[in-house]
């Protein structure tokens, strides 16, 4: 092994964002033809790291070697002339172009376009035939698929010569089947001599396909293992510093009365969109009913229409009450004050006003209340920051102060300001969306605690959640959406990963059951 | 975390950008053969050099202050109101039909029914625009605009018309009655035996925008529908999750908006013209965006902006009257600093907040 160089090693890399110090010293050996696999909780540094590697930032100290020879990489043209290759977590494709004329942008060999793209056509079926990645390359993309948009993203970086890939939280916007399928394609990718290197937070992808992995921790490198060599409890341990819990501990629930109803709900957007199609759902108190799905199949309709920010039709009521979906009533102050409090899925855009300090954000929503209030017309803010220091230490903010921007605190403690604010009015009914998405794990376990908790107090939850893993772990009762429908209800000690992941590609629950076991390979 | 202090954010950069502003037209007066020292001293003389010259200075930035605090209003919701100018007319014609057709035994009663007279006129021509951003989602800044030039041919209409006594040669109307006169800071000021601020028109006015600074101040930051109108401008989004209504935020920031620049009529139309003429407003409207701009929509800083602004006006008036410094030549002064304090903002913030950072790296180590 000795005499081959590695295709990537990082010596001594540091880089700082003022006074934040995302990379200290980092060092790594990637040798070629392997899976590396790069773990670490949101702001670790994994995405700096990448970004020296691609050109966006010049490191402030450290050496980058490709295949054995030091290479200077300035921006991100010198990273493809290296062979480097990067699919994004947000892809960089231009919608309204077809999948060939995405592959050859920018990298057009002259100023007449015709025979780029017929050497592209001809390279990418060679590639097709290769790898193993069927696109039609005549596709808009806005017409495909986003599995499908990510191959192009793939493919893209092929068609450049790339021979080391890095791809950034590849999963994170697909279906469990379209995840298996990416990754037996980088199964074959590795068979036929490329080199990738996996950035995700997920464990379980870092066990199924790598061959190595990293993890690090606040911009230091705290180990480099062999995936065989370790186990996702160790990698957790490393990733936070600390032991945690993976698993969440609860006791069975005990549902009492119905508290939402839902019965056919329909919901059609700005545009004319149909975005939910006659939803029927009941959650009781004591338990929490888990809606699982690919984002955008109507989740997030769902929840904005109980919460009072879309219109809807259809019925919808609380304690037996009908709530009005399409009146001048029905926005969030009439909701709260009815007792139904909302954890939206984008804390930075909906939930939290990122500008305001803390104190400011507890009273969002609810500063109509008159512990808030000293008059009709005047607000306390004195109150209001004493309010807020008592949430931040029930709550364990940190750092535990009212004055500090919202935009300051760190994802987990950004929702743990939500979280307080909603839980602590003591609701009947709580809507919670995607409430650990770009949270650290330490922080997801004590939300994961605060749910359980709010579930054996007698509250109905409705949970929305992209990670299977949560919705398997947190709910009592489990149902899938698939474009704007509910396909069916599992119980989630019935069911697993790979049932739930074909009913929410579109399949109903009586066919998911009768597939055989090995369907979901095939996708 | 910010990158700079507060203090330098509200001070140092301002301060950078004047100075800048202030080489920039040296080079300008140098440029057409001018002494730039002997300018400068004669715009500090003029404008703040006598109880006179502040006078006018004050009466100029008693105008700023209104139209100033209108677009910051307006701008805590994030709507951009261009129609300081169109709205500060109207205002004009409320004070003039209040003053010309209700007779007031005292000004002390006519000063508040005129402010609610211009509020009034001014706020229901802001609310047109406001409405229709609102509910039909015409964009603000191109009907604010238009409206101004609505309000310019709607006045000439009036006053050629209407409102002009019969016989008269000018497009005014009449001369409001003696009863409705605001003092002025002559008749305030002046007890020994020599007349201070004499036939400046700085009046009373100036003390009601103090009062509307402290006023707008108390309702961004201390009352339920400044938060609103803040959390909605800084993102409509959480507003909605909130249920807090755009359409209400939009209409009454742009009522409350539009009444303030209303307002600037009480101090150009009742106590210095004392009638309303054509044109009256002379661009206060679109100083205010500057003046806001440069104060960070914050009272306080609207405030000094505006006093900087009639400093520029006065000064500037002195100039032209004094040297051969073409009248042309202010307006450039003028824009220079508009542009530096506006438009300009990020050139200075952006070396400073490196220069900020090597201090604190230095600090650090």
């Amino acid at each position: 092994m000795t005499d081959i160089a590695p295709a990537i090693e990082l010596k001594g890399i540091s880089k700082a964002f003022g006074p934040v110090q995302a990379n200290k010293d980092i060092s790594i050996r990637v040798m070629p033809g392997t899976i590396h696999g790069i773990i670490g909780e949101n702001g670790a540094g994994k995405s700096t790291l990448m970004s020296i590697l691609y050109g966006f930032y010049k490191a402030d100290k450290g050496e980058v070697f490709i295949s054995g020879r030091k290479t200077e990489i300035p921006d991100s043209q010198a990273a493809i002339a290296a062979g480097i290759g990067m699919v994004f977590q947000h892809f960089k494709l231009v919608e309204n172009f077809t999948v060939l004329e995405n592959v050859v942008l920018g990298a057009e060999d002259g100023w007449s376009l015709g025979p780029s793209l017929r050497k592209a056509r001809k390279e990418l079926i060679n590639l097709a035939d290769e790898y193993g990645l069927n696109v039609d390359p005549d596709a808009l993309i806005e017409e495909i698929g986003v599995g499908m948009q990510q191959r192009v993203e793939i493919l893209k970086a092929l068609y450049r010569q790339a021979d080391i890939l890095i791809l950034d939280e590849p999963t994170g916007v697909l279906t469990p089947a379209e995840a298996d399928q990416l990754f037996r394609i980088l199964q074959r990718l590795k068979a036929e001599g490329k080199t990738i290197i996996l950035i995700t937070h997920k464990l379980r992808e870092i066990m199924d396909v790598t061959d190595t992995v990293s993890v690090m921790r606040r911009g230091e490198m705290t180990a480099t293992v062999k995936t065989s060599e370790t186990s996702p409890q160790q990698l957790a341990e490393l990733m936070v510093g600390r032991k945690v819990l993976l698993r969440v501990d609860k006791t069975p629930a005990k549902p009492r009365e119905a508290v939402l109803e839902v019965k056919g709900l329909n919901v059609t957007d700005d545009k004319g969109v149909h975005r939910l199609k006659g939803i029927d759902l009941t959650v009781r108190a004591g338990e929490v009913l888990g809606i699982a799905g690919v984002a955008g199949n109507g989740q997030s309709e769902l929840l904005e229409v109980l919460g009072g920010i879309q219109f809807g039709e259809g019925s919808v009521k609380l304690n037996g009450a009908e709530i009005d979906l399409t009146g001048r009533h029905s926005d969030g102050q009439s909701r709260r004050a009815r007792g139904i409090a909302h954890v939206p899925e984008d804390r930075q855009r909906e939930g939290l006003i990122m500008n305001f300090a803390a104190w400011e954000n507890t009273g969002f929503g609810y500063h109509h209340d008159d512990r808030y209030n000293r008059s009709r017309l005047m607000m306390d803010n004195a109150a209001l920051r004493q309010d807020t220091e008592e949430k931040m230490d029930r709550f364990d903010v940190r750092p535990p102060n009212p004055k500090l921007a919202a935009k300051s605190f760190s994802g987990g403690n950004q929702q743990k300001i939500v979280l307080a604010r909603e839980i602590e009015r003591n609701p009947d009914l709580l809507l919670i969306g995607q409430p650990t998405r770009g949270v650290d794990i330490g922080a997801i376990e004590f939300i994961h605690q605060q749910i359980v908790a709010l579930r054996d107090q007698g509250k109905a939850i409705l949970l929305v959640s992209v990670e299977l893993e949560e919705i398997l772990a947190l709910s009592d009762r489990i149902a899938v959406m698939f474009d704007g429908q509910i396909m069916g209800e599992r119980l989630p000690d019935e069911t697993d990963e790979k049932e739930l992941g074909l009913m929410m590609a579109g399949m109903t629950r009586e066919a998911a059951a009768a597939q055989p076991q090995n369907a979901a390979q095939e996708g | 975390m910010d990158v700079i202090p507060k203090w330098a954010d509200a001070v140092l950069v301002p301060l950078i950008s004047l100075i800048l502003a202030a080489v920039l037209s040296a080079l300008v007066i140098l440029a057409i053969g001018e002494d730039p020292v002997a300018a400068a001293k004669l715009m500090v003389e003029g404008a703040i050099g006598s109880t006179y010259g502040w006078g006018y200075t004050l009466y100029y930035a008693t105008n700023f202050i209104f139209t100033g605090l209108a677009v910051s209003v307006a701008f805590h919701a994030r709507m951009f109101n261009i129609g300081g100018e169109g709205q500060a007319m109207l205002g004009g014609l409320g004070v003039a039909l209040v003053c010309l057709y209700i007779p007031f035994p005292h000004w002390a009663l006519a000063l508040p029914v005129a402010i609610i007279g211009a509020a009034a006129f001014a706020a229901i021509w802001a609310a047109i625009p406001a409405y229709l951003q609102a509910k039909r989602g015409s964009h603000i800044v191109i009907t604010t605009i238009m409206f101004n030039f609505i309000a310019a041919a709607l006045l000439n209409y009036l006053l050629v018309g209407m409102l002009k006594p019969s016989g008269a040669m000018d497009p005014a109307t009449a001369k409001f009655a003696a009863t409705t006169h605001l003092p002025t800071f002559q008749d305030l000021f002046s007890w020994g035996e020599k007349p201070v601020f004499r036939g400046a028109p700085a009046n009373v006015s100036f003390f009601v925008s103090l009062l509307a600074c402290v006023a707008v101040w108390f309702l961004i930051w201390r009352t339920r529908l400044g938060f609103e109108i803040r959390a909605y401008g800084e993102s409509e989004s959480a507003a909605k999750y909130a249920g807090i209504s755009p359409t209400k935020i939009i209409m009454i920031s742009m009522i409350i908006s539009g009444a303030l620049a209303g307002c600037m009529a009480i101090n150009n139309v009742m106590g210095e013209a004392e009638r309303l003429v054509l044109g009256s407003v002379e661009g206060a409207g679109f100083i205010g965006i500057a003046v806001a701009l440069m104060g960070r929509s914050h009272p306080l800083g609207v405030l000094l902006a505006a006093i900087l602004f009639g400093f520029l006006y006065q000064g500037g008036a002195e100039l032209a009257l004094w040297t051969n410094i073409p009248r042309e030549l202010i307006i450039v002064i003028q824009a220079l600093v508009i542009m530096f304090t506006g438009a300009l903002d990020n050139m200075i913030r952006m070396p400073l907040e490196k220069i900020f950072l090597m201090m604190r790296k230095e600090g650090a180590a």
